[in-house]
Parts: structure tokens; C-alpha cells; sequence
């Protein structure tokens, strides 16, 4: 423990507190910036590799960040996150820092510019403790697509954290950050944090800029944050979100203090419950601890509705048409010319594409970009890609529907908690279906998130999976930061990572 | 629909992944097993309904026409893998 921490209590502590309670410690000097960063990073070095959470762990540039964060709030310049370490998904991209993607082709791409989102927490005085492990390119639901390896599960190491943000989630659940970036195109923010036991929130498409973030599928692609609480992610928000001109799809709406509802009462609050999430496929104490969320919330004064969104069903096969064409498009920039990978040895210049790709991509992206470029290929668009396409807007209007009897909609984030290591690895519609109940909102743009709600009998985190109207993120937290005040499955820790 | 092993030799060209032949039955049964998935997408008439690309109805935003990048080409090209006289260097292409 470095000595100059004044209170060894206080430095035990700092394993579970929140952003909140991390930026008051900060605030009033208990601690400095290069104390809390020496801190997790000693964690990340530790624990963060038994777990395999990070890809890259740079300690001198993120200590230099951190007495640059020391130095603003001497001269009283210090915002809400200044100091504050956050692990960043290998996927966005951070000068100078490795930034893969968890893929071979880009194993050797040193970032030569920021991401708009870290653009945006450097400015805010936040620290960067490491890029996380991911699923590569962000396709997966496992973490097991990585390049660099699988994540485990901190609640038990024999199971995936979920994906493709696992890193971020396994880094916050087992306290190696205090909080994280992710992205999510199909649930890759909302099924890890189901699955490892923390919240992430998937803003609605639009409110953080894609600019920086390597492009998977660029019409559902939204970044937001993972950590403890709704209001950490309420604090998390105010620092990425933002119009940003360099991505087309960034909207242009005045800032927004995700903060402000936090502490509303919900009481009159209606809560859509659709039938289709609670039908057959979800394991039946992940439905206990569902319903007894909901039931929590009705005690806070929430009337429950009934909704339907029969188009549902449709959405994984849908996914798996646009989601791949898509990602067949975005990744034909990765040749082997400009930046990467490159085979070592290749003939002609056709020849030399075929082998950095085949070499360069892992076999669930070389299966997607195979789907896509199928589904988009003369004399199968129609039938594929269109007809996907107008699914999308009939799902889309489902829940446009939906939100005409209710405010919310809540539900399972996943048909059932963590799976095994290797267990749905060999099998990739298996492994496509456990995004069952998040795809929908991406395929609609609306907001999703997963809070911590109970855990199953096999003693593994349940989600619950909030669903709001467009824009509604404010109001999405301060149900979340409610029923936080009300129960306390959010502050669980996994045992033995202290 | 069925996927022959000529599809999956077609679309891989189109793709520019080298399959070899020995992965190539693999890269079938996967693909397949997923297009079963995808063929429910046919049991829904769609008739009438306007394709949805994108979540939100927004115009594409025009900016002036400013130059508003600054040179950083050395930086850029730092991380080519092969480079002469500030040219990415790739096999010939025309004899």
C-alpha cells in the first residue's frame, strides 16, 4: 500500500465505492488522483489478469493522466470525474494507445487520434486505466471471440462475463474499475452487464458519437457506460454524450444533465410488461427474480400494464441479416494497405487481400462477413436484406405502440445468467439466441438498460432489462437510482476479489 | 434456399477471405445452421411496409466546403506496413 495514503481504512474502502462517492473523496483530498489510480491499477495488474478483462494496461501514461488530473483540481478546475480512472473498451480508439478491436488485423494499431468519447472524458479530467478485452470487432455474446482470449466470469471463473463488452463488464463487477465504456449493437452493453452483475446503460442511437469507434454495424452501433449504480451512469452520461459533427448519425440536441431526475418519485409510474418476454425460454429462477423487481417497483408505487410486441421474435433472424451486411461493408477497409495486419507472404495484390483477411480475422467475423455479403449479393437482396429491413420498421412500431399504454417497459435481460466457458462457443445460433431480448432495441434505436436485480440459484447476477421511449435516458436512471435506494443487489460484490 | 459448397466458394471471393478447402464443409454447416435462423424472416408478408435503415428519421447534415483537416499524413502513413516515398506499397497491379 503506498504510504502516502493517510487512512488505510479509506483505501480499503475505495474497492466499492461509487463515482459519486470516489469524486467527493477526490474532492476533499483524502486521496489524489495518482493514490486512486496506482490503486486500480494495481488491481487491473493482479486480478484483471486472472480474469483476462484488459488488453492493454499502460501505467505511466495513465499516471501521467492522473497528476495532470491532480494539477486541474489544485488550480480548482476539477469536474465530477476528474481523476476518476475509467477502463475504455479496446474498440475506441485512444492516441497512442493499442486499440484492436480483440483482432489480429488491427494487433498492431496504435491509435494515431481520439474517439470522440475519449475526447471527451480526457477533457473532463478522467483517467484512462486500460483498454478492456472484448469480443472481436464486438461480434459475440461470450467474450470468447477475442483474439487475446475469453474473459471469466468474476462471480465464477468458469463462466463467460458476456459480451462483447465482457472486459468492461467482468473490470467493473470485479472492482477493477470503478466504471467502463462499452458498445452495443445487438446487447453487448446490456447482456454483459446482466451476466457479470453490473448496470450499463445503451443510450438511444444518436446521443454519443460513433467517431473513433470502430464501425461493426454502423446503423445500430451506440456507445454508453457500465458501472455500479444508475447514477454513476447518470454521471458517466454527462461526460459522453454530445453532438459531435464528424459522425453523420449524431444528433444535434441541446445537453442534457442525465443527473436531474435521479431522485423523482416513480410513483404512478407505468411499467409495460410484454407478454413475449416472459413466454417460454427464460430460465425460471431468472423469471423469480424478474418478477420480483417488478414487484419491489409496484411497492414504489408503479402500476403495471400489459403490452405486446409480437414482431419480436423476429428480431434475432432480422439482426443476423442487417447487422452482418452491414459489418461486411465496414470491414472491407481492413486490407492489409494502410494500417494492420498484413499476410506475410501473398502473391498477387487479390491474393494478399484474401490472406490478411483470412489470417487476420478470427471465424465468427469471417462467418459474418460472409452472411453479409451473401445477403447482399445479386439476386438475394430482396429477399434478404429489404425484407429484414421492413421487419425492422414493423418491430420498431411495436414498441411505438407500446408506448402508448406505458412508460417504461421492463423485462429479462437475458433468457438465463452466465453460461459455461465453451458452452455455446461451437454452436453460433445458440449463441446468437441469448441476445433474444436485446436486439429488438437496437433494430427500434430506443434506449435499453440492465441493472443488477437478484441473483439465480446458482448464485450468478440476474438483469433486469429497462426499456425506454426515445430520449428517455434521464427518466430510465431515475428508475434505475430508485429502486437502488430500495434494495441493494447493485453494491454486491463477487467473493474473494478484495 | 440450400448453400452449396459453390455459394460459400463465391461469396468468399466476393469477400476477399481465403477459404481453404479443407475449411470450407465447416464454413457450410455454420452458415447453414444460421440461415435456417434467417428463414423465418420469410414467414412474414411484408407487402407495403417502407424499409427502415436507420432508427432516426434524419437529413443528412451538409457543412461548408472548408478544409477542416489538418495534414497529419505522416503520422497516418507511420502505420503502414509497407511504405516507399510516402506511397503505401502493394503488389503490382498493372504490368
Amino acid at each position: 500500500m503506498p504510504p502516502s495514503v493517510q487512512s488505510a481504512v479509506a483505501y480499503a474502502l475505495m474497492l466499492n465505492l461509487t463515482l459519486k462517492q470516489l469524486a467527493a473523496e477526490l474532492a476533499s483530498k483524502r486521496v489524489s488522483s495518482v493514490e486512486v489510480t496506482e490503486y486500480f491499477l494495481n488491481r487491473v495488474n493482479g486480478l484483471g489478469k486472472t480474469l483476462n478483462a484488459f488488453i492493454s494496461v499502460d501505467a505511466e501514461r495513465s499516471l501521467v493522466a492522473a497528476r495532470a488530473a491532480d494539477a486541474l483540481r489544485a488550480k480548482g478546475a476539477a469536474g465530477p470525474l476528474t481523476g476518476i480512472p475509467v477502463a475504455h473498451k479496446d474498440i475506441f480508439c485512444a492516441k497512442g494507445w493499442l486499440t484492436t478491436c480483440a483482432s489480429k488485423i488491427l494487433s498492431n494499431f496504435v491509435a494515431p487520434y481520439d474517439a470522440h468519447a475519449i475526447e471527451l472524458f480526457n477533457q473532463a479530467g478522467a483517467v484512462i486505466v486500460g483498454k478492456t478485452n472484448m469480443d472481436e470487432f464486438a461480434m459475440g455474446s461470450s467474450n470468447e471471440t477475442s483474439y487475446y482470449g475469453p474473459v471469466k466470469n468474476p462471480w465464477n471463473v468458469a463462466t463467460v462475463p458476456g459480451g462483447s463488452s465482457g472486459g468492461s463488464a467482468a473490470a467493473v463487477a470485479a472492482r477493477l474499475a470503478p466504471a467502463a465504456t462499452g458498445t452495443d449493437t445487438g446487447g453487448s452493453i446490456r447482456q454483459p452487464a446482466a451476466l457479470s452483475g453490473v448496470c450499463g446503460l445503451k443510450p438511444t442511437y444518436g446521443v454519443v458519437s460513433r467517431y473513433g469507434m470502430i464501425a461493426f454495424a454502423s446503423s445500430l452501433d451506440q456507445a454508453g457506460p457500465l458501472a455500479k449504480t444508475g447514477e454513476d451512469l447518470a454521471l458517466m452520461m454527462n461526460v459522453m454524450a454530445g453532438f459531435d459533427a464528424r459522425d453523420s448519425t449524431s444528433l444535434e440536441r441541446p445537453p442534457e444533465n442525465y443527473t436531474r431526475d435521479l431522485s423523482k418519485s416513480v410513483r404512478g409510474l407505468r411499467i409495460g410488461l410484454p407478454a413475449e418476454f416472459f413466454a417460454a425460454g427464460m430460465a425460471p429462477d431468472v423469471a423469480r427474480a424478474i418478477d420480483e423487481a417488478v414487484a419491489e417497483f409496484r411497492k414504489l408505487g408503479c402500476e403495471t400494464v400489459e403490452v405486446s410486441l409480437p414482431n419480436m421474435k423476429l428480431s434475432v433472424p432480422v439482426y443476423y441479416v442487417l447487422a452482418p451486411a452491414e459489418a461486411s461493408s465496414n470491414l472491407s477497409r481492413f486490407d492489409g494497405v494502410r494500417y494492420g495486419y498484413r499476410a506475410p507472404e501473398y502473391g498477387d495484390l487479390a491474393d494478399m487481400y484474401k490472406k490478411t483477411r483470412a489470417q487476420g480475422f478470427g471465424a465468427e467475423v469471417k462467418r459474418r462477413i460472409l452472411i453479409g455479403s451473401y445477403v447482399l449479393s445479386h439476386g438475394y437482396y430482396d429477399a434478404y436484406y429489404l425484407q429484414a429491413q421492413k421487419l425492422r420498421r414493423l418491430i420498431a412500431q411495436d414498441f411505438v405502440e407500446a408506448f402508448k399504454k406505458c412508460d417504461v417497459i421492463m423485462g429479462p435481460t437475458t433468457p438465463t445468467t452466465a453460461f459455461k466457458l465453451g458452452e455455446k462457443a461451437g454452436d453460433p445460433v445458440q449463441m446468437y439466441l441469448s441476445d433474444i431480448y436485446t436486439i429488438a432495441v437496437n433494430l427500434a434505436g430506443l434506449p435499453g438498460m440492465s441493472i443488477p436485480a437478484g441473483f439465480c440459484n446458482n448464485n450468478l447476477p440476474v438483469g433486469l432489462q429497462i426499456i425506454g421511449n426515445y430520449f428517455a435516458e434521464a427518466q430510465m436512471l431515475n428508475v434505475a437510482h430508485q429502486y437502488q435506494q430500495a434494495t441493494g443487489w447493485h453494491m454486491r460484490m463477487p467473493e474473494g476479489i478484495a | 434456399m440450400a448453400l452449396t459448397l459453390d455459394d460459400v466458394k463465391r461469396i468468399a471471393e466476393l469477400a476477399r477471405i481465403e477459404i481453404a478447402p479443407a475449411e470450407a464443409g465447416e464454413v457450410l454447416t455454420r452458415m447453414t445452421g444460421i440461415f435456417q435462423l434467417i428463414e423465418q424472416m420469410q414467414a412474414v408478408d411484408t407487402q407495403g411496409v417502407a424499409p427502415m435503415s436507420h432508427a432516426q428519421d434524419v437529413i443528412l447534415r451538409l457543412r461548408d466546403d472548408a478544409v477542416t483537416e489538418v495534414d497529419q499524413h505522416a503520422l497516418f502513413q507511420s502505420l503502414a506496413p509497407q511504405l516507399e516515398a510516402n506511397l503505401y506499397l502493394v503488389p503490382k497491379v498493372i504490368e
